[in-house]
């Protein structure tokens, strides 16, 4: 696969062999940033931060990334400060600022908007968000940390506890893990279950994969417990909402019954769905997943402009 | 009761086992309405078939229509089967079937889809023929039967 000028808009554009190549560029950057300190790959080369819809921490990685390759950041963190109020269309936005930059990362609310500039730019373009549609560099940094913790994503039993159902990391991170020789445990209310469509899709892959609303009876079997947040404006009925608001929470009560080596993830922020006593304990990873984020979206810079 | 005669056409396309009442969908998909080289179009409604019982056609004059052009009907004509009409004789004829990708003719179900929202020639995915599934090639949502003759 051809990685110069390629865009990346969805976790279903990417094949094994591609999720594969990006973890191995990223691990090699890891390693070589720790120990150069800095790295200038990107030197002379403008990553342009398009955020339509705030995402401080997704932007402030991608800056993290761009600035430690050794290129540099121009961008709009907030629609409202830009011509896009004045009623530009998105394409227009986009064949101006390819003018001024070499890589496009955008962050939109509608979806399909990442797949739009795309198709409108001539560099690459870096999907950050598309509404509730994908978050392919999310899933790439959430696989990569389970790669790192424990050297491999085959054989491993993962968890993914929460909102299910509208919760856009969790069905794309299901999809690339059915890349893998793993087994699926689905904990969620009743009412937030996975979609069937791609519980399916995902037995027809091969993943054995479980359902259950009981967290405790099942924590005991997982390596990996993968938390998401219960997303209020992702509910079309405020009532729906409060009926699951608060349904679950992971603490050390809960963790007594959990393996050793059990891993807790989440894509952060958190509400209440982690404890903060949890922070403390050797299970818990979220911060480290934070830090992954960098290098995983430095080699897919890097990748797509052709400098490593 | 006399049988319709519709007349015959010496040159063009006539589009044959519409189901009864799609017709002017299907004048609608092909853009029919606007054709630029002047020729008549004619429209059947509710004629006896023996296939389907009740049934419409459409016979466009001095018109050559394509398979590929003719496949964006098979959403809402499955049933239909097309006559190259040449000198007053069917030199070729086929049956219509949905195509690999469909453009331009299918709105998105997804209220949030780009598409609504910028100048973009719409694209899906057919991912199931049996039942009829497609994706948005924007938004990535997948639309069934019900929802997709509701957005043509
Ligand atoms: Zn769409």
């Amino acid at each position: 696969m051809e990685w110069t000028g390629r865009d990346v808009i969805s976790i279903r554009d990417f094949s094994k062999e591609d999720i594969e190549f990006v973890l191995l560029t990223a691990e090699r950057l890891e390693r070589e940033l720790k120990e150069k300190g800095h790295l200038e790959y990107a030197k002379g080369k403008i990553l342009a931060t398009l955020f339509f819809e705030p995402s401080t921490r997704t932007r402030l990685s991608f800056e993290s990334a761009m600035h430690r390759l050794g290129g540099s950041v121009i961008g709009f963190a907030e629609a409202s400060t830009s011509s896009v109020k004045k009623g530009e269309s998105l394409r227009d936005t986009i064949k101006t600022v390819e003018q001024y930059s070499d890589v496009i990362v955008i962050r939109h609310p509608k979806e399909g908007a990442a797949r739009l500039a795309a198709e409108v730019a001539e560099i690459p373009v870096i999907n950050a968000g598309d509404g509730s549609n994908q978050h392919p560099t999310q899933t790439l940094l959430d696989l990569y940390t389970i790669k790192k913790e424990f050297g491999r994503i085959d054989g491993l039993k993962i968890g993914l506890l929460g909102d299910l159902k509208y919760g856009r990391t969790v069905h794309s991170l299901a999809e690339a893990l059915a890349f893998y020789d793993i087994e699926l445990y689905l904990i969620s209310p009743e009412m937030l279950r996975m979609p069937k469509h791609i519980v399916e899709e995902l037995k027809e892959r091969g993943v054995k994969v479980y359902e259950t609303s009981d967290l405790e009876a099942v924590i005991g079997e997982l390596d990996v417990l993968y938390v998401t947040r219960i997303q209020r404006e992702r509910f079309p009925d405020e009532q729906e909402y409060l009926k699951v608001k608060g349904s679950y929470q992971v603490n050390c009560k809960v963790l007594e019954k959990a393996k050793e080596e059990l891993r807790v993830m989440h894509p952060l922020p958190r509400v209440d769905e982690i404890h903060p006593e949890v922070d403390k304990t050797k299970h818990a990873i979220y911060f480290r997943q934070v830090f992954n984020g960098v290098p995983v979206r430095m080699a897919l810079l890097g990748l797509v402009l052709g400098v490593i | 009761m006399p049988e319709l005669k519709v007349s015959a056409i010496r040159e063009g396309t006539v589009i044959d086992h519409i189901p009864a009442g799609k017709g002017l969908k299907v004048i609608e998909i092909l853009k029919l309405g606007k054709l630029s080289n002047g020729g008549a179009v004619l429209l059947a409604i509710n004629v006896p078939s023996k296939k389907l019982g009740r049934k419409d056609i459409v016979k466009v004059e001095g018109k050559f229509l394509s398979e590929e052009e003719v496949n964006k009907i098979a959403l809402v004509a499955p049933t239909a089967t097309v006559n190259i009409i040449r000198d007053y004789k069917v030199v070729e004829k086929f049956k219509v079937e949905i195509p690999d990708v469909i453009e331009g003719i299918l709105r998105c179900a997804n209220p949030n889809c780009i598409t609504h929202y910028e100048y973009v020639t719409t694209k899906f995915y057919v991912i199931s023929r049996e039942p009829l599934k497609v994706r948005c090639h924007y938004c990535e949502r997948t639309m069934e039967e019900e929802e997709i003759l509701a957005n043509l």
